[in-house]
């Protein structure tokens, strides 16, 4: 089993190669880039000037890696599903493929000077968040487990990147199986 | 956030857009709720059973029936479920209407996550005061039973069926009988009871109350009503708002207390001493008395109006002599429970013990066989109890016999008197009268404490 982490017009190198070394140490498994070429322009909502999430997942089923690895996809673009006015990110459950944006992690969203410590702190979590889901893990009501829901940055924030102990051992059950 | 989000709930969607059921659908999921999706009115109504859902999203324009007439529907099916009106054009005419159809909120497409999460986490909370606040009930109902009054003779099991018929009804009861038969726990258990039970019972002690503090305790005060009154106080009668109002001793109550308490029992209405507004009270009246009324009623003690007022529904608790059948049993419960509080293994009485028991007159009637019983657990020196541990005797009388039945009591009451000091709990617990009798007696002799 692997990781595949897919830049959709993310183009920061250094911060992806941080997050894969983490996400590695979180996991203890390999992780690597994949290219799927995928259009964004389909998924891309000219009403919302925002990106469907639910179609990006469908496109990493339909053109990524047919084997039991994992995909995740980084965007720099503000994510929605049709009834929901945004999304931090989103995944299957117990599936394959997770998709977030960096979007609202940005400091400068909120009025704030760039920040690039909370940046790369708020990406790290919402992508073990996001993997936590496709591995099963539900929503955690431990306030500071990374599998705790947020729907704001400042809630985001007070969550750790680490599973509790309880999702930690469900995640390791899953990942044994 | 609150916790109870986390709470599993069940909910049911109903859209006929497919992305919406989908995608709401995967977001619940990751919260680990149970969730289901229909696309029209049909297959809401096929798969929408009693106490399956908790919550269900309705959009408002369905195809075969709108959503609010589906509201309606879900409703008759299970009137717990809390339903949300999906939109997606918000207006406050929709708004008003959905809310007034009984629904518990609408919300406009696309949903801000965040006021979904609260919207769920408010109905979670709800649901589960909702829940306590059944299960709470229930067990009231299992503590509030007619264990407490212990008897099985036909005497005490008809005045337990009349308690419980007239529990269920509004009428006033009059409760009649000695002192020490119970007529407290009696009204505490026609109150438990009847529909106001969640409601407060409040037991007013008509006998304790002088005339000049009567009217201030039944109809409260304002701030400065009179010399000492530095708040505005709440009468018993404005406590027992929606529930019961118990007046023991009611022939103790003087003449111009009688004429107020009649006014505000007709009215319902009273206005608190030195003040002007109208207070609206609903209560229960339950009365009792170990004075013959009628005799009080001819004699010009007690108003003709009041008693009749009163005495709608009555209820005579017999004295202990006369239904010995239930000494026995009374005394077994009482040991128990008094031993279990005192911390002492005794497992019940001797045969001349019981003999006794069963014997005696119990003129305190349940009152003097708890003192008895007490008394006999606190000296008993082995695990059954036996006629040693008992004082039946009364202490000796006075000297002289040649006084009348009304100078002996009076002689006698003061000496008792004197011998506690002043000490009218222990005073009356020699008498084997309760302390309100003694009170009433010591006025009446004029007594010296």
């Amino acid at each position: 089993m692997q990781i595949y982490i897919i830049p959709l017009d993310f183009e920061d190198e250094e911060i992806l190669d941080r997050l894969a070394i983490s996400l590695k140490q979180v996991f203890q498994i390999p992780i690597s880039y994949v290219p799927i070429d995928i259009n964004l322009k389909k998924g891309w909502s000219q009403e919302r000037s925002q990106l469907n999430s639910t179609w990006i997942l469908s496109q990493f089923l339909e053109k990524g890696p047919n084997d039991n690895s994992k995909i995740l996809g980084v965007t720099v673009y503000d994510l929605y599903t049709p009834i929901l006015t945004f999304l931090f990110g989103e995944a299957e459950l117990e599936g394959r493929a997770a998709v977030f944006s960096i979007y609202r992690f940005q400091d400068e969203l909120y009025g704030l000077s760039a920040n690039q410590e909370n940046l790369e702190k708020r990406i790290l979590k919402e992508a073990v968040h996001e993997l936590g889901h496709t591995f099963g893990l539900h929503h955690c009501r431990n306030y500071d487990c990374v599998m705790h829901s947020s729907t704001y940055i400042e809630e985001f924030d007070f969550k750790s990147e680490n599973f509790c102990e309880k999702c930690k051992s469900i995640l390791h059950e899953k990942m044994n199986n | 956030m609150n916790n109870a989000i986390l709470e599993k709930v069940n909910i049911f969607i109903v859209d006929d857009e497919s992305s919406v059921r989908d995608s709401l659908t995967k977001w619940f999921e990751e919260f680990d709720y149970n969730v289901g999706s229909a696309a029209d009115a049909d297959e809401a109504l096929e798969k929408f059973k009693p106490g399956k859902w908790d919550i269900a999203f309705l959009d408002i324009r369905l195809p075969g029936m709108e959503g609010p007439e589906l509201h309606h529907r879900l409703k008759e099916i299970d009137p717990h479920v809390t339903t949300i009106m999906i939109t997606a054009y918000a207006s406050v005419e929709t708004a008003v209407k959905t809310l007034k159809d009984g629904a518990y909120d609408y919300i406009t497409k696309p949903i801000d996550p965040d006021y979904l999460i609260h919207l769920i986490s408010k109905i979670v909370v709800q649901k589960k005061l909702v829940s306590e606040n059944k299960n709470l009930k229930k067990r009231i109902n299992e503590l509030c039973r007619f264990d407490k009054f212990i008897g099985e003779s036909p005497q005490i099991k008809k005045v337990l069926d009349l308690a419980k018929t007239v529990a269920q009804t509004d009428t006033s009861v009059m409760l009649r009988g000695e002192s020490g038969t119970g007529k407290e726990l009696l009204a505490q258990l026609i109150h438990s009871l009847s529909p106001r039970c969640y409601f407060p019972l409040v037991a007013v002690n008509c006998g304790s109350l002088t005339a000049g503090l009567a009217e201030s305790e039944f109809f409260g005060h304002e701030k400065g009503a009179f010399t000492g009154a530095m708040y505005r106080r709440k009468g018993k009668l404005e406590l027992a708002h929606q529930g019961t109002i118990f007046l023991d001793e009611i022939g103790c109550i003087d003449s111009k207390t009688q004429m107020d308490l009649l006014r505000a029992i007709e009215t319902r209405q009273f206005t608190r001493v030195g003040g002007n507004e109208v207070i609206n009270v609903d209560f229960r009246l339950i009365c009792a008395t170990n004075l013959d009324m009628e005799k009080a009623v001819a004699e010009g003690k007690f108003r003709e109006d009041l008693y009749y007022r009163l005495n709608v529904f009555s209820i005579n608790i017999p004295p202990l002599r006369e239904r010995r059948s239930d000494i026995m049993l009374i005394a077994n419960a009482l040991l128990k429970t008094i031993a279990a509080k005192m911390n002492k293994v005794i497992t019940g009485f001797s045969k001349e013990a019981i003999e006794q028991l069963t014997n005696h007159e119990w003129v305190g009637n349940v009152r003097e066989l708890r003192n008895c019983i007490e008394r006999a657990v606190v000296v008993s020196t082995s695990p059954v109890i036996t006629p040693d541990s008992f004082t039946f005797e009364k202490p000796s009388l006075p000297s002289s016999t040649d006084q009348s039945l009304t100078a002996l009591e009076k002689e006698y009451i003061q000496k008792i008197l004197d011998q506690t000091g002043g000490n009218i709990s222990h005073a009356a617990e020699i008498l084997q009268i309760d302390r309100t009798t003694l009170y009433h007696k010591i006025e009446k002799y004029g007594l010296c404490r």
